[in-house]
């Protein structure tokens, strides 16, 4: 946790930045390179779901007809996943699907939100591994409600089959199944793993783009000052990104789900 | 005219390859907000209805953009 900020510190902070600067030593062993058991992300991943536990268990302890600040908050997030995503994506139908979306944009959100949040300052959604289990369980989710909802051979007859001329068919039903059943859980993964990549990438190249002009010759080292203003815009641009992706990613399952429910293709 | 090298630039191909994989999806996310003010300015009380389209759409672009940066860095060479 504090590897990069003794670098800084000790002004030979590598620029331009890596790949290499999102593999973080380990904590348990500490300071342990490529340790796979207690890293920095295992924190983040354990203190999010703590956290959004007792947040959830804690404002409704002792729920009031008249919302207590804190229960008003927890209901107000709930009600604009069931009411705003759910009902808005599936119909009447989507209720039942809101205590799973609920979760999933909750997470996702905290997760995304270390990015931003001092010391943390990494979202683990930036490691490809958490976005595609994400996606995984989003992908399972939709075809096993298709399959239940339409039976396994209409299912993917629904899926597969777009209402279109017969000469046409050996054309879409590649196209559609490599749309749904490939496309579709491989770019939930890499959009919120990509823009969480992108998004600590940049703020990367700005901090450590000033400690490298600051440390180059004294013409460039006021311009650093620049490079740090940029920073903090982009720390507004990231906090926008977090919010925006949590959302997009519940939509989209959302609207696979809806997708999968369909009575007509 | 000698065979040394007068100039020589360095660096990863990939960089120029992401600004070509921006261009599209530049492009498609400016449509999309574009088409979503125009909607919202003929006819305002429809703007809630549309904005899940628009972020879906937004969303499903982007995603191209977004396969530029990783690809970019997994065949980075």
């Amino acid at each position: 946790m504090f590897g990069q900020a003794n670098v800084l510190a000790a002004g030979q902070a590598a620029f331009p930045p890596s790949v290499d600067d999102f593999y973080l030593p380990a904590i348990v062993p500490w300071g342990v390179e490529n340790a796979p058991w207690f890293t920095k992300f295992t924190l983040m991943i354990w203190v999010a779901v703590g956290f959004l536990i007792i947040f959830f268990l804690a404002t409704y302890r002792n729920p009031k007809l008249v919302p207590t600040k804190k229960q008003w908050f927890a209901e107000s997030i709930y009600g604009f996943v069931r009411n705003n995503i759910s009902v808005d994506m599936i119909g009447h139908q989507g209720v039942r699907f809101a205590p799973y979306f609920t979760t999933l944009f909750c997470f996702v959100l905290v997760t995304n939100a270390f990015a931003i949040i001092p010391l943390f300052q990494i979202s683990p959604n930036s490691h490809i591994a958490f976005p595609a289990i994400l996606a995984v369980i989003s992908y399972v989710l939709f075809n096993y409600i298709g399959i239940r909802h339409h039976g396994f051979g209409k299912y993917f007859k629904h899926a597969l089959i777009p209402p279109a001329p017969w000469y046409i068919l050996p054309l879409l039903i590649p196209i559609e199944a490599f749309s749904t059943f490939i496309i579709r859980p491989f770019s939930l993964a890499v959009r919120l793993f990509a823009n969480m990549f992108a998004g600590h990438m940049l703020l990367l190249v700005f901090t450590l783009g000033g400690f490298a002009m600051l440390n180059a010759n004294a013409w460039l080292a006021p311009i650093s000052v620049v490079s740090w203003v940029m920073t903090v815009a982009l720390t507004l641009l990231e906090a926008l990104v977090i919010v925006l992706q949590a959302y997009v990613f519940t939509v989209l399952s959302a609207s696979y789900i809806q997708g999968a429910l369909a009575e007509e293709h | 005219m000698d065979a040394s090298v007068l100039a020589e630039v360095t660096g990863s191909t990939a960089a120029i390859g992401y600004g070509l994989a921006a261009i599209g999806p530049g492009i498609g996310v400016g449509l999309v907000f574009a088409a979503y003010i125009q909607s919202t300015a003929r006819q305002p009380e429809s703007s809630r209805m549309t904005l899940p389209y628009v972020w879906i759409g937004f969303a499903v672009i982007e995603a191209l953009a977004l396969f530029g940066i990783a690809f970019g860095f997994i065949w980075a060479g």
